[in-house]
C-alpha cells in the first residue's frame, strides 16, 4: 500500500479499552481496520485500579465476551485474582471482578491486536477529521499523513487535552503522564461538536516491600473456578491475595490541615468530578463524621513490586500524599512510587449521539469510551464493542445493533447516555438498570449470543455448544413443570432432611425447588435427570424456577415497553411543527431526536401528555390509515 | 398495543341522580366481575347487555350500590376494547366509592381524554378527529395532573415524603451493599427490613384511615375570594358557608392561616379561601402574609374578585385585577344595597371578558346569581377542574392501597427468605407508588440517595 494514501473500512483512533474492542470487532467483521494509538507500549493500558469487574460491571465483561468481544478472555488469561460478589444475594446481583497483572493484560491484549486479520496496528497522533459534507472520511496525523476510511470511531479516552493536576503543578497531560491530544479536540471544536470538562483522578501507588502486611487483613481469591468468558476452561493458578486497612483520623486530620493546597478546594480543577469515585479529600470533608475509610492494597502484578493503594485517590502535592500515606496502618513506612493526580479532559456530550453511537453531527464518525463521558475500562469496553460493530455495519450497509435496556447493561448504558446525557463521569450500577432481573451475570450468554452470532463474533462452534446448553436447560424445566414427586417414603425424608414440610399428594418437580429449603441437589435426588446436567445448566434451570414469580412480572413490563419501543419516530421528524406538544418536549426532542417512543418516553421534560400526542400523531401519519 | 385497563365517571360532576362509570381494556370485564354480585358472572354474559346487580367492596362484603352493568365486547365498542359501564343510583360519594373498588381491583384511573385517545389509536375515530384529539389532551392532562396533585394537602403531602424518605433511605441501604458489596456498610439484614416496612404500612394505614373519612385528602374546586379590606370578602365567605352545608369538618391541630371553609354549591364541591385573614395582618407579618396570599391566588382554580359599590375603584384594585385577569375570575360588586360610587361600565370596559354580578350581603341578595355564575364556570370548560377534581381522591386512594399491598408483599418475601435484591423490587415499587401521589417518581433520586447516603470510592 501508498504510505502517502491508505484506504481503510473503518480507522479506531485510541487502543484503550474501548479502541481495542472497536478494532477487532470491525477487523473480525470483515472489515480493512487501522488502529492508531498515541503509544504502542499503552495499548489496552490501566491508569487506574488493577481490576476489571464488579456489580454491573462484571455483567458488562459477560455480555461483551457473548457478543464475541475480548475483555473477557484477556483477563482471564491474567488475572491474579478473581472472586465472586454477592454471593449472599440474589442471581441478579451476582457478579464477578478479578484483579489483573496489568502488563500482562496489556501484552496479551497487544498480541492479540497483532495477531488479528485485517487490522493494522499503528503508532500515530491523530490531530484532525477528514470531513467532506458533514461526512468523516478519514483522519490526519500529526506527521501530516492522512488516512483515508468509510468509517471512524473516536476512543480518545482521558486524552483530549488533558491536563494534569498535582497540588500546586498543573501541566498538560494525558493519562500516566501520556502525551495529550490537543489538536484534536480544537478540530472537534471547529466541527461543531459541543465539548465540556471533566476530571477523574487516581490514587498513589507504594512499594510492596515497603508495606507491613502483618497490620492488615488479607483478602484472598476464590477456590472455585471463576471466568469471565464461556469460552474459558482453565483457571490461572496461584492467585495472589489484596490487603485491607483503614484511614486513621490522623490521616483526616492531615487532608483537613492541607486543603488549602488541594486543587479540589483552591480552584484549580474546573472539571465536573464523579461522585461515583471521589477522592479522599473529597470522603473526608463531606463525610466529616466517619472515622475510618476502607484502604485496599492491590498488587499491579506479578512481576512488579507495584501496590495500587485503593480508596486514596488524591491531587494533593507530593510532600502531603507522602504523609497521608504513612498514616495509614501497614504503610507507616511506605514508599510511593508513583504519586496520584487528577487528571481533567474534554468530553463530547453525549446528546450528540445516535443509540449506534454514530455522531449526530458528523455522518460514520463513532465516539466510545471516556470520551462520550463514562467513567471505567468495562464501560469503555462495552461501548467500544458496539461503535466497533455499528462502524462495521455502516460500511457495509447493514442497519446498526441498538441493544435495548431488558436486553444488557450495555444497552442501559448506551441508552441512559444518548437519552438522558451525563453531567459527570458515569458509572453503571445495578440499580440503574430497572430490569435488574433479567440482565443476570449468568444468562448473558442466552441473553447476547444469537445475536453474536448474527453479528458475526461467535463462531460456529461456540454457537453450536450454546445451542445445546440451550436446549438442555429447556428440556429440563419442562421435565421439572410436568414430573411429579410422588409422597413416598424416599420423597418425604429428603423433604425432611432439607427442613422443609412434607408432602400429601404429587406435585410437580417445579413447585418443590421453588420452595427457599430446597435446591436442585435435593431435586436431583427425589427425581434425577435421565443423564447428568452441567453446573451450568442446572444453575439456569434453579434459578428461572425458583426466581419464576418476578422473572414473570419484569417480562411483562419488558413487553409494555417493547410495545412502546415499536413506534418507530423518524429521526428527520420536525417536532416543532406538531402542535399539541409542551414547548419543553419540542425543544427536548429536537435535540436527542429518539428513535422510537419508549426512547423518547425516557427524556425527561417530555411528559405523558406529550406522549401521547405523540402516538396521537404516528396514527394520523400511518400510510394505511390514511389510505383506508 | 398492549394496554392496561381503565376507569372513569363518565357523567359530569354534580349530584345528579345517576352516574356512569365506564372502564375500558382488556381486563374490563374482569376487573367489574371482581366488584359485581349478580345473577350471572359478567364473564359469561353476551356481548352489549345490561345486568341488574350490586357493586360489593370484596375487601369487607359491604354492599356499595345497586346497579346496572353493560357489558360490551370488543371491537364494537367506544374504544374497540372490552367496555363496561355501570349506571349507580346513589349519589357523589357513593359513585365515588364504586370507582375506588374498581381501581383496588386492577383498573386504573383513565386520564382525561383516555377513552377518545384509546378509540381513535384503535382506529374507531376519524383521522379527521386527530387534531380534537390532541387538543383534548393537551389542553386537559397536563392541568388535570397538576390540579390531582393539588389536592394533596400540604400534610399529606409532608407525610408521603416522610414515609418515602424512610423508603428511600432504606432502598439506598440495600443497593450500596449490591453495588459495593465490599463496603464497610453493615450489610441490611431481614430484622432492619420488616422493621421498615412495618413502619411505613403503619403510615400508610394511618394515610388511608384519614383518607377514607374524607378528612385529609380533600377535594373541590379552589376558589379564592380577594380584594381590598372591607369589600365584604369574609361576610360573603360566611354567606355562601351559611346557605349551603359545610361538607368537610375542620382538621384537628391544623394552624390556620388563612380562613378555609367547604361548600357543596348545587353538587359541586368548593374549597372558599378567604385572603382577608391575611391582608389585616399584613403590618406584622408583611412577608408571610403576601406570600400566602400569592400562593393562594396561584392556586386557585377559581377568584371571587369582590368590589365594594359604594367606593371608586382603587389604584390597588386595578393592579390586582390586572394580576389575576388571565385566571378564571367572577366579579362580584358588593354592597349593591348602598348608594352606587364605583363605574361600572368602566369596570366592564377594562374587563369585557370577565362575568360580572351584583350582590348583597346585607341582604342576602344576588347570591343566587353568584351560585348560577359558578356553576356556569365550573361546567361551560373555562375550569379544567371538572371531573378530576372529584376523582383524584380516589386515585389517591388506590396508590396507598397498592403501596400498602408492595409492601405487604415484600414482608412476605422477607419471611419467605428470599434474597434482599428481590425484596427490593417490593420496596421500590411502593416507593414508587406513594411518589405518584405527590408526583415525584424521578429514579436518579435513588442514586443520589445511594452518594448522599454513603461514602463509596476508589
Amino acid at each position: 500500500m501508498d504510505q502517502q494514501t491508505e484506504h481503510y473500512d473503518v480507522i479506531v483512533v485510541g487502543a484503550g479499552h474501548a479502541g481495542v474492542e472497536a478494532a477487532l470487532a470491525a477487523a473480525r467483521m470483515g472489515c480493512q481496520t487501522l488502529c492508531l494509538t498515541l503509544n504502542l507500549d499503552t495499548v489496552a493500558l490501566m491508569p487506574c485500579n488493577p481490576s476489571i469487574g464488579g456489580p454491573a460491571k462484571g455483567h458488562v465483561v459477560r455480555e461483551i465476551d457473548a457478543l464475541g468481544g475480548e475483555m473477557a478472555k484477556t483477563i482471564d488469561k491474567t488475572y491474579i485474582q478473581i472472586r465472586m460478589l454477592n454471593t449472599g444475594k440474589g442471581p441478579a446481583v451476582q457478579a464477578l471482578r478479578a484483579q489483573a497483572d496489568k502488563w500482562l493484560y496489556q501484552q496479551t491484549m497487544k498480541e492479540t491486536l497483532e495477531n488479528t486479520p485485517n487490522l493494522t496496528l499503528r503508532q500515530a497522533m491523530v490531530e484532525a477529521l477528514v470531513v467532506e459534507d458533514g461526512v468523516c472520511k478519514g483522519v490526519i496525523t500529526r506527521t501530516g499523513q492522512t488516512f483515508y476510511s468509510k468509517t471512524v470511531v473516536l476512543t480518545t479516552g482521558t486524552y483530549l487535552r488533558g491536563k494534569i493536576i498535582l497540588g500546586e503543578l498543573e501541566y498538560e497531560s494525558g493519562p500516566n503522564n501520556q502525551q495529550p491530544a490537543i489538536g484534536l479536540s480544537e478540530n472537534l471544536q471547529k466541527l461543531g461538536f459541543k465539548l465540556v470538562r471533566f476530571k477523574t483522578g487516581t490514587t498513589p501507588r507504594v512499594h510492596s516491600d515497603s508495606i507491613d502486611y502483618s497490620k492488615t487483613e488479607i483478602q484472598p481469591g476464590d477456590e472455585e473456578f471463576r471466568a469471565f468468558s464461556y469460552e474459558t476452561t482453565e483457571r490461572n493458578p496461584n492467585q495472589l491475595p489484596c490487603w485491607l486497612t483503614y484511614t486513621t483520623e490522623e490521616t483526616h486530620k492531615i487532608i483537613m490541615d492541607n486543603l488549602h493546597r488541594a486543587p479540589m478546594y483552591t480552584g484549580a480543577i474546573k472539571g465536573t468530578g464523579t461522585r461515583y469515585c471521589p477522592s479522599i479529600e473529597d470522603k473526608v470533608v463531606r463525610f466529616s463524621d466517619r472515622p475510618r475509610h476502607q484502604i485496599f492494597l492491590e498488587p499491579e502484578g506479578r512481576h512488579t513490586k507495584e501496590v495500587y493503594v485503593q480508596g486514596l485517590s488524591t491531587s494533593m502535592p507530593e510532600e502531603i500524599q507522602i504523609k497521608m500515606v504513612r498514616s495509614v496502618p501497614g504503610l507507616e513506612k511506605a514508599r510511593i512510587m508513583r504519586p496520584g493526580y487528577a487528571i481533567e479532559y474534554d468530553v463530547i456530550v453525549p446528546d450528540q449521539l445516535w443509540p449506534s453511537l454514530e455522531t449526530k453531527l458528523v455522518a460514520n464518525l463513532f465516539t466510545a469510551g471516556q470520551i462520550n463521558g463514562t467513567s471505567g475500562y468495562e464501560e469503555a469496553a462495552g461501548q467500544g464493542l458496539m461503535a466497533g460493530i455499528n462502524a462495521a455495519r455502516k460500511v457495509q450497509g447493514k442497519d446498526p445493533i441498538i441493544l435495548d435496556r431488558s436486553q444488557a447493561y450495555i444497552g442501559v448504558l448506551i441508552d441512559d447516555l444518548v437519552t438522558k446525557g451525563t453531567n459527570e463521569p458515569y458509572r453503571l450500577l445495578t440499580s440503574r438498570a430497572e430490569y435488574r432481573l433479567l440482565l443476570r451475570h449468568d444468562n448473558a450468554d442466552l441473553r447476547l449470543t444469537e445475536l453474536g452470532y448474527e453479528i458475526g463474533l461467535i463462531s460456529e462452534e461456540r454457537y453450536q455448544r450454546f445451542k445445546r446448553k440451550k436446549r438442555m436447560i429447556e428440556e429440563e424445566l419442562k421435565r421439572l413443570k410436568e414430573e411429579k414427586a410422588r409422597p413416598d417414603e424416599t420423597t418425604q425424608a429428603i423433604l425432611k432432611e432439607a427442613g422443609t414440610a412434607p408432602i400429601n399428594n404429587a406435585v410437580s418437580l417445579a413447585v418443590l425447588l421453588r420452595r427457599p429449603e430446597l435446591s436442585y441437589a435435593h431435586i436431583e435426588r427425589i427425581s434425577p435427570p435421565p443423564e447428568p446436567l452441567p453446573r451450568e445448566v442446572i444453575e439456569q434451570v434453579e434459578i428461572q424456577i425458583k426466581y419464576e414469580g418476578y422473572i414473570e412480572k419484569q417480562i411483562q413490563q419488558v413487553e409494555r415497553m417493547k410495545s412502546l419501543q415499536s413506534k418507530k419516530l423518524s429521526p428527520d421528524l420536525d417536532y416543532h411543527s406538531i402542535k399539541g406538544l409542551s414547548y419543553e418536549a419540542r425543544e427536548k426532542l429536537s435535540k436527542v431526536r429518539p428513535l422510537n417512543i419508549a426512547q423518547a418516553s425516557r427524556i425527561s421534560g417530555v411528559s405523558p401528555a406529550d406522549i401521547s400526542i405523540l402516538l396521537i400523531y404516528l396514527e394520523q401519519m400511518n400510510p394505511a390509515r390514511k389510505n383506508a | 398495543m398492549q394496554q392496561d385497563t381503565i376507569a372513569a365517571i363518565a357523567t359530569p360532576p354534580g349530584e345528579a341522580g345517576i352516574a356512569v362509570i365506564r372502564i375500558s381494556g382488556p381486563e374490563a370485564i374482569a376487573v367489574a366481575d371482581r366488584v359485581y354480585q349478580g345473577k350471572n358472572r359478567l364473564k359469561d354474559v353476551d356481548s352489549h347487555t345490561i345486568h341488574y346487580g350490586y357493586i360489593v367492596d370484596p375487601t369487607s362484603g359491604e354492599r356499595l350500590d345497586e346497579v346496572l352493568v353493560t357489558v360490551m365486547k370488543a371491537p364494537r365498542t367506544y374504544t374497540r376494547e372490552d367496555v363496561v359501564e355501570v349506571n349507580c343510583h346513589g349519589g357523589l360519594v357513593v359513585v365515588k366509592r364504586v370507582l375506588q373498588a374498581l381501581l383496588n381491583h386492577g383498573a386504573r384511573l383513565a386520564e382525561p381524554g383516555e377513552f377518545t385517545k384509546r378509540a381513535f389509536l384503535n382506529g374507531r375515530l376519524d383521522l379527521s378527529q386527530a387534531e380534537a384529539v390532541m387538543d383534548l389532551i393537551r389542553s386537559k392532562t397536563d392541568r388535570a395532573r397538576q390540579i390531582a396533585l393539588r389536592q394533596v394537602e400540604g400534610r399529606l403531602s409532608k407525610r408521603i415524603g416522610e414515609l418515602r424518605q424512610i423508603l428511600i433511605e432504606t432502598l439506598a441501604h440495600i443497593e450500596v451493599t449490591i453495588d459495593y458489596p465490599e463496603h464497610d456498610v453493615e450489610e441490611v439484614t431481614q430484622a432492619l427490613l420488616r422493621e421498615k416496612c412495618k413502619q411505613v404500612q403503619a403510615g400508610i394505614d394511618e394515610l388511608l384511615k384519614y383518607a377514607e373519612e374524607g378528612k385529609i385528602l380533600r377535594e373541590g374546586v379552589k376558589t379564592a375570594i380577594i380584594g381590598l379590606p372591607n369589600v365584604g370578602k369574609s361576610s360573603l365567605l360566611n354567606a355562601l358557608v351559611r346557605e349551603n352545608r359545610a361538607i368537610v369538618t375542620d382538621i384537628p391541630g391544623t394552624t390556620r392561616d388563612v380562613i378555609e371553609e367547604y361548600v357543596n354549591i348545587r353538587g359541586i364541591p368548593l374549597q372558599l379561601i378567604d385572603t382577608a385573614g391575611i391582608r389585616q395582618t399584613e403590618d406584622e407579618v408583611e412577608r408571610i402574609g403576601v406570600e400566602r396570599s400569592r400562593q393562594a391566588l396561584a392556586e386557585a382554580d377559581l377568584i371571587l374578585f369582590v368590589l365594594n359599590q359604594a367606593e371608586p375603584l382603587r389604584d390597588d384594585e386595578v393592579a390586582l385585577l390586572e394580576q389575576v385577569k388571565e385566571m378564571n375570575v367572577i366579579l362580584v360588586i358588593n354592597k349593591a344595597d348602598l348608594e352606587p360610587v364605583l363605574d361600572i361600565d368602566e369596570v366592564r370596559k377594562r374587563y369585557p371578558q370577565l362575568p360580572l354580578v351584583h350582590i348583597s350581603v346585607k341582604e342576602e341578595r344576588g347570591l343566587d346569581q353568584l351560585e348560577e355564575q359558578i356553576v356556569e364556570q365550573v361546567f361551560s370548560g373555562q375550569m379544567d377542574g371538572d371531573d378530576l377534581t372529584y376523582v383524584s381522591n380516589s386515585r389517591h386512594i388506590a396508590l396507598l392501597h397498592e403501596a400498602r399491598q408492595a409492601l405487604e408483599d415484600a414482608l412476605k418475601a422477607i419471611e419467605a427468605g428470599w434474597p434482599v435484591d428481590m425484596v427490593q423490587i417490593d420496596i421500590q415499587r411502593a416507593w414508587e407508588r406513594l411518589g405518584e401521589i405527590v408526583g415525584d417518581t424521578v429514579s436518579e433520586t435513588l442514586i443520589d440517595q445511594l452518594f448522599a447516603q454513603f461514602c463509596l470510592g476508589k
